[in-house]
């Protein structure tokens, strides 16, 4: 295969750069090992950051977050729901810090506004009585899986490739000169080469493994945080804790539940990156003396992510430079190899033009950035992957014969057909895992038992699996669930685990036979 | 308060709240049974004894009987091993013989368990199976010709799936959709809906019609559970004579006919034979008189004030209601048993779901005597009258090693049996 530029990571700023060089009329080819938004990109609360968060620990990064937020606010408002933001001190928190805050905000030209305590109380009776202190903040939340997907799909229309479930086994190189790339399809183990005048690593926190088939080194430190997903939205702002960045700090609504977040947790492997009970009870107890509620509410999900990090920036992991890392690699000698990391969410548009500004130049093309005043258009088949997007939608209006079939989170068969015909021109066969990445398939306070059956016959009558095919699927989705469970089985969601190991297993045996 | 005196108080209404009742109106004792009663609990409507042992190897049991033998030595905690063979045996029969009380068919092949189809394509492996789903286990014995029959709009119900995963445990001749008569224009459609519209022999006629359009050469036909909700044996009679062929029912997604069924019949037996039934209520709170138990029952405020002699608890675990987790541990909800359980919640369950182990958290539960009397948290026998049977015991795993009716029906059995009033 023959492309101009190929970008291996399909996290943000992958899905972020594949559009900024469509747009620039450079052809493109993504490609990731998993799927969109595998990494960090589709494990973080889908906070667009005011840059409140960084306005003492990187005043630089607080100003590049209020722009750019700004920026998405403008150009993606259909991925964006501008929720605001508090943010709180209790009881006993630093006062010093407390009275810092509104400054350091106006320095790095954050909107910010004092808030009464009462007043705050009124406007959000979730949080807690003992609030001393409240500033508001423009903090919005954005779906990362909707940006993402959105994102490629421009990227597509204009002739551009996305590659999912395709393994970079290394580079072919020739005095500095990649000249092509050895990659992997997952699926069927089929070896096949891309040759590309451009390379570049978007990997995210697999970018120092991807650099260093290149022959380049990036010192990177992985940082694992985990967060937890509630039944209902708590909130209707983000609500942050005003103390130094720590465990549990943060709750981010989003469509109709809330994401409380985060921990911090040095790792040295990226391989099975799973939330723990102890990073669990930990949000948790954090998270209570600033919304008491998450004490008793019903949790139906926890998720880990890697943040990546770049070694020898800061003294510790939380205050690491959130900045942006472009790297040409002529040091190393490198000729048509560029590494884009570092960052966060919020600025991934930023990444994505630092990176096409450097490829551009490279290749010798003069078109500029446009996703700077271009707005990012709403592809319609994934309307599904917003919480509570599809609610509102389907009450409104549906076919007739238009069933759903995932109820909890309302994903109807149209809506798989339209994610299905996504594949159909890349003769990809997506299984439960992919629908679900793309939609929101077994979020729902249910975690898959009914919806993941329904689906899987689906596929059968619409002749997507044969065989046994579903079984072993059926599997991998509900073990993809599970993750997400095993660590906040109690109350009613232990209760639903309840029902769905009686189902698949009691009834159906599931486990047994392989 | 409306006050209630009987012998026997039961709390739960799933299969082994069912037994015990049943066993305790046939002994004479006066009833009175609580709990949501749910169609959730009774599933598929067959009856397991022991499916699977040992669990970790995934040994389908063929000969349930010779399974046990191996199981008490195995698991000398299960609560199987304090049940002998004939009792077993016993409560089986006593338990059978009331289902046919209750106008339920059921077949056993003595000593042997038996498979059905599900809907994903797996075999169930069970001891009781429903007159319903019969023509299904000799599908699966003899390779009868068979067809595999679906309705359009029905979800999660695929007869292409189920020909295309046991194809080689079933001889499929013909597998196919059709439309429901007179629900044609439905994008879904429901099993209770369909069930009910079947026992008209008008639509019943139609829906004859169009299983012979797609069912080919075939001897067996399977659809999904549905033929009837009261008259199902008029309408699976009347369908079979209609088409030379014997329908069998593959159970649906909960909650289903199948489940639906066994409730209504129950709970209509057990009344004929003056149980008293609160369903929809659940015990608020309970303690010791000097006869037996005092409890206040009711859907959200105290509604009845019950003196019972003796009490069975057969509350279920978590789904059910009877164990209760929050974040740092596992109660039982009624009479606050002390529950066997793992220190740390990480030894709760497993990182993977399908851990062929199973889950820690599934064998947590009230330890029991001989007889299934709780025991308290000094290890002594909490009251003569106070028995614990079904899901709730301890050292079991219903769910993995499939012997949630046995469980039920055999602990039930022997509690009503030791019962001292």
């Amino acid at each position: 295969m023959r492309t101009q530029v190929l970008i291996i990571g399909g996290g943000a700023t992958g899905t972020g750069l594949v559009r900024d060089l469509a747009l620039r009329g450079v052809d493109c080819i993504l490609v990731d090992t998993r799927d969109l938004n595998a990494g960090a990109s589709g494990a973080n609360h889908g906070l667009l950051h005011s840059g409140g968060r960084y306005a003492k620990s990187d005043p630089h990064s607080a100003q590049e977050c209020k722009e750019e937020g700004d920026i998405l606010k403008k150009l993606a408002p259909h991925v964006i729901e501008d929720t605001g933001g508090f943010f709180l001190a209790v009881e006993g928190d630093d006062e010093k810090y407390i009275a810092d805050f509104e400054g350091l905000c106006r320095n790095a030209t954050i909107d910010v506004a004092k808030v009464d305590p009462k007043d705050a109380m009124e406007m959000e009776p979730a949080i807690s009585r003992k609030t001393i202190a409240c500033y508001s903040v423009p903090d919005a939340n954005i779906d990362p899986f909707r940006l993402g997907l959105d994102n490629v799909s421009q990227a597509v229309s204009l002739g551009s490739r996305f590659m999912r479930r395709t393994r970079l086994a290394g580079f072919d190189m020739e005095n500095g000169t990649i000249t092509a790339a050895r990659m992997v399809n997952m699926r069927t183990g089929e070896e096949f080469k891309i040759v590309a005048d451009q390379y570049v690593n978007a990997g995210g926190a697999w970018a120092g493994e991807v650099a260093a088939m290149a022959g380049a080194e990036i010192g990177m430190l992985y940082a694992k945080g985990t967060l937890l997903i509630t039944h209902d939205r708590l909130t209707k702002r983000v609500i942050n804790r005003l103390r130094p960045p720590g465990d549990g700090d943060i709750l981010v609504p989003g469509g109709t539940v809330s994401i409380l977040g985060t921990t911090s947790v040095r790792v040295d492997s990226l391989d099975n990156i799973q939330p723990t009970i102890a990073e669990v009870d930990v949000n948790v107890e954090q998270g209570m003396p600033m919304v008491p509620e998450l004490a008793t509410t019903r949790y139906i999900r926890a998720y880990a992510g890697v943040r990546p990090l770049l070694t020898g920036t800061a003294d510790s992991d939380r205050n690491a430079s959130r900045g942006v890392a472009l790297m040409g690699h002529e040091r190393e000698g490198l000729k048509n190899f560029i590494s884009i990391t570092g960052g966060k969410l919020t600025t991934y548009r930023l990444m994505a033009e630092m990176a096409g500004d450097l490829v551009c130049e490279r290749l010798g093309v003069s078109a500029s950035c446009l996703t700077r005043t271009e707005p990012l258009p709403a592809a319609d088949p994934w309307m599904w992957s917003d919480p509570g997007h599809a609610a509102r939608g389907w009450l409104e209006k549906h076919d007739q014969g238009d069933v759903l079939l995932c109820e909890c989170e309302m994903v109807p068969k149209s809506g798989v057909d339209r994610m299905l015909g996504t594949f159909d021109m890349s003769k990809d066969k997506p299984g439960l895992k992919a629908l679900g990445r793309r939609s929101r398939v077994g979020k729902g306070s249910c975690q898959g038992t009914f919806c993941s059956l329904r689906l899987t016959s689906y596929l059968y009558d619409k002749d997507y699996l044969h065989g046994d095919e579903g079984v072993r699927n059926l599997r991998e989705f509900l073990e993809e669930r599970w993750k997400g469970q095993r660590t906040i089985l109690w109350g009613m969601a232990e209760s639903q685990a309840e029902l769905q190991e009686a189902f698949y297993c009691g009834l159906m045996g599931i486990e047994l036979g392989r | 308060m409306k006050r209630i005196d009987c012998d026997l108080m039961v709390v739960g209404t799933g299969i082994a709240g069912i037994a015990a009742s049943a066993f305790a109106s046939a002994r004479g004792y006066s009833v009175v049974q609580t709990g949501m009663a749910t169609s959730l609990m009774f599933a598929a409507g067959c009856f397991d004894l022991l499916g699977v042992h040992p669990v970790e190897d995934g040994t389908v049991v063929e000969d349930p009987f010779a399974a046990l033998a191996e199981l008490r030595k195995d698991q000398p905690r299960h609560p199987y091993a304090k049940l002998d063979d004939d009792e077993i045996r016993s409560a089986f029969g006593e338990f059978l013989d009331f289902c046919g009380e209750s106008g339920l068919e059921y077949h056993v092949r003595e000593g042997r368990n038996m498979q059905f189809p599900t809907p994903l394509g797996t075999l169930k492996t069970t001891y009781c199976v429903p007159r319903t789903m019969i023509a299904g286990v000799r599908a699966v014995e003899e390779k009868l010709p068979c067809a595999l029959i679906d309705m359009q709009g029905l979800k999660g119900h695929s007869a292409q799936q189920i020909a295309s995963i046991l194809g080689d445990k079933l001889n499929v001749v013909a597998s196919g959709s059709i439309v429901f008569p007179e629900m044609e224009d439905n994008a879904e459609v429901y099993p209770v809906q369909m069930g009910m519209a079947l026992e008209n022999p008008r639509v019943r006629g139609i829906f004859a019609e169009r299983i012979r359009a797609v069912m080919g050469d075939a001897k067996v036909v399977g659809v999904p559970a549905m033929l009837g909700q009261y008259l199902t044996k008029d309408v699976m009679d009347d369908l079979d004579r209609r088409l030379g062929v014997e329908f069998f029912e593959v159970p649906t997604m909960p909650p289903g006919i199948p489940g639906q069924r066994l409730k209504e019949a129950f709970v209509g037996a057990l009344r004929l034979r003056g149980v008293n039934h609160m369903l929809q209520k659940r015990v608020l709170c309970v303690e010791r008189t000097a006869e037996g138990f005092r409890f206040e029952v009711g859907a959200d405020w105290p509604q009845f004030e019950v003196f019972a002699k003796g009490a069975v608890l057969a509350s279920g675990r978590f789904l059910g209601k009877g164990l209760q987790a929050d974040r740092t541990g596992v109660r039982e909800a009624v009479f606050d048993l002390p529950v066997t359980q793992p220190e740390k919640r990480n030894d709760w369950h497993e990182k993977s779901f399908l851990d062929a182990r199973g889950h820690a958290m599934n064998s947590m539960g009230v330890e029991t005597d001989e007889s299934f009397r709780p025991l308290g948290a000094d290890g002594a026998v909490v009251s003569e009258n106070l028995f614990a049977v079904g899901s709730i015991l301890a050292h079991q795993d219903w769910m993995r090693q499939k012997c949630g009716s046995g469980l039920g029906i055999s602990t039930a059995y022997k509690a009503v049996k030791a019962l001292k009033i």
